[in-house]
């Protein structure tokens, strides 16, 4: 029973990575515990609960991957990424290399960027899709991502369809400075196009949104929608903390205190994010 | 004004106050004119010398010097009959984004641009320069009017980035960042920007996506702030001039970069040197560019800022 030994602490790293799991105490395999009310959950149970913790309804970090799964009708997500060859432009280098960093994001995600762009349907209706990967470089956005977020534009605009993007970034990419500065600019000016092709572009604000990718993109959605308890805001919370040198409000920064400031449209869990998607796209089509 | 100068610019202070001692030297020595000449040229050479040379970091002190002239200074010595106009129409003003209209010789314009503050008071008053939401939203309000008016917007770039306060967070700071690109990305009129000190952040973008991107020739353009930068990714902002080399901020590199379209040279050792020369390039460069920008239609204008920012790296 030589393999079963071996295939476990697989079994275990696969579902480390997607879920971004840490040494939990829970049996090994088909189980895990809830990060935040530390619930045993059956993997298979969560999976189809959109990864939302049946008890607390913890929204747990998912992948790309498995965005697409939780979001799209079975089967029906073609990928949109074009290859792009990595371009360290500034050959940036602090206590390591961009190029290091950026070949680690890749061993450690499967993605080949911090953006993935797709096609597909939900409840029988056609999207377009920008989905960031924060555990790529912190989702973070440089040259690639704001060019393939205009591609998708490009796409929705050629073929009449809405955009739908999920955001969860720290902000611009410090390690191409300028560059991914201007990304604001690029992907700002790409919704302009698309808000002027009337078509509708629904923004989802997941854990943790910030910086540039907020304050570009994901601001401008014709309706921005958050995932409960998210974290969203411009500036990070210890940089806040440094400057204002003061406790910052609990509710400092949640969706639920976007909400109530104005900034978000309304709250969706992610178990109920499909049927809101059919509405909306029915209404505003 | 006082006088304030950098460490790296001693060797010409050296040659200065050499001539300052000659001049008072009793009995005044042989050949003065002559001499204090051969220490002018000499100074001047020092000038030269060294701010051919700036490291980066060396570029960022020149950038905050407080000498340097301000988004102010410039909308007082460049354009005729400044009238500000203040307020958000949403229940503030920021004084950290200073924006009106004026006239750049006979024609009509809109300027905007951050505001530091020169004296204690004041620079509390504005915020250094870091604006709330309030500010990027006056700043909309004034570039609608220019639009609708057919007004050519000239805007300047001098801070070191978005304010990071609670009251700007709950204001919606990455809101009003978001909405005043999406405005100027498709904006009905020219766009010319000049970065004058500090491109900090968001906060200097967010004022900033025009036909025309050019820097001074010593301000900086950046991500994040060297230090910011250093402190995410160093963890200490010791390490904030080697940020300042990675980030690579300076005019030189970022049109090397292609990320800006013009650099506009300063007078030997810097605008803060002189103010009077400082301001006469920039006039000269806002008109050309103004000049250049109008024989374009509104239509192609449009498209060639879009197609320019879908260029940038990719």
């Amino acid at each position: 029973m030589n393999w079963i030994k071996d295939l476990i602490p697989n079994i275990k790293r696969n579902f480390s990575q997607t879920l971004g799991d840490k040494d939990s105490k829970v049996p090994e395999g088909l189980w895990r515990s809830c990060d935040r009310c530390g619930s045993i959950l059956y993997i298979p149970e969560l999976k189809k609960s959109s990864y939302v913790c049946s008890k607390c309804s913890h929204h747990f970090k998912i992948n790309v991957e498995q965005r697409i799964e939780v979001t799209f009708d079975k089967d029906s997500y073609v990928d949109l990424n074009q290859h792009e060859e990595f371009k360290d432009l500034l050959d940036f280098k602090d206590t390591k290399r961009y190029k290091d960093r950026f070949s680690e994001a890749k061993k450690k995600t499967s993605s080949d960027e911090a953006i993935s762009i797709g096609h597909g349907k939900i409840k029988g209706k056609h999207v377009v899709s920008a989905i960031f990967e924060f555990d790529f470089l912190g989702g973070s956005m440089g040259g690639v991502v704001g060019k393939r977020f205009a591609q998708a534009i490009d796409y929705a605009v050629e073929n009449k369809l809405p955009l739908i993007c999920f955001s969860t970034s720290g902000g611009a990419r410090m390690q191409e400075s300028m560059i991914s500065l201007f990304q604001m600019g690029k992907t700002a000016a790409a919704v302009k196009k698309l808000k002027k092709s009337k078509l509708p572009f629904i923004s989802v604000l997941v854990d943790p949104c910030y910086g540039g990718v907020t304050a570009s993109l994901a601001m401008l959605g014709d309706l921005i929608i958050a995932e409960p308890k998210a974290r969203i805001g411009f500036s990070g919370k210890r940089v806040i903390q440094d400057t204002v040198k003061e406790e910052l409000p609990k509710d400092f920064q949640t969706a639920e205190k976007q909400l109530e400031m104005g900034f978000v449209d309304k709250i969706v869990d992610r178990k109920d994010i499909r049927k809101f998607f059919e509405k909306m796209l029915i209404i505003l089509e | 004004m006082m006088d304030q100068h950098l460490d790296f610019e001693q060797p010409i202070y050296t040659c200065l106050e050499k001539i300052e001692e000659l001049k008072k030297a009793v009995p005044a020595p042989e050949n003065l004119s002559g001499q204090l000449n051969q220490l002018q040229i000499e100074a001047e050479k020092e000038t030269a010398k060294i701010y051919k040379n700036l490291s980066p970091w060396q570029k960022v002190l020149v950038a905050r010097h407080p000498n340097r002239p301000h988004t102010i200074d410039y909308i007082n010595n460049v354009f005729d009959g400044f009238e500000e106009l203040h307020g958000d129409r949403l229940g503030d003003d920021d004084k950290a984004i200073v924006g009106g209209m004026a006239f750049l010789d006979e024609y009509p314009v809109v300027v905007i641009g951050h505001e530091k503050g020169r004296e204690t008071e004041e620079r509390v008053a504005r915020n250094f320069g870091m604006p709330h939401p309030s500010g990027f939203r006056k700043a909309n309000r004034l570039m609608e009017l220019a639009e609708k008016f057919s007004l050519p917007l000239i805007t300047l770039i001098d801070t070191p980035g978005a304010y990071p306060g609670v009251k700007a967070e709950h204001s919606g700071q990455h809101e009003a960042i978001a909405k005043s690109l999406e405005v100027m990305s498709d904006l009905r009129t020219p766009i010319v920007n000049l970065v004058i000190g500090e491109g900090g952040s968001g906060g200097g973008f967010g004022i900033g996506l025009a036909d025309t991107v050019a820097m001074l020739e010593y301000s900086i353009y950046s991500v994040a702030s060297p230090e910011a930068c250093a402190s995410i990714l160093w963890r200490t902002t010791e390490n904030a001039e080697q940020a300042a080399e990675a980030l690579k901020l300076d005019a030189s590199n970022l049109i090397k970069l292609e990320v800006i379209d013009k650099v506009v040279n300063e007078p030997v050792g810097g605008a803060h040197r002189n103010h009077q020369e400082t301001y006469q390039i920039v006039k000269d460069f806002f008109l050309n560019e103004l000049l250049a920008l109008s024989k374009i239609s509104l239509d192609d204008l449009t498209a060639k800022r879009y197609e320019k920012f879908m260029k940038i790296g990719s």
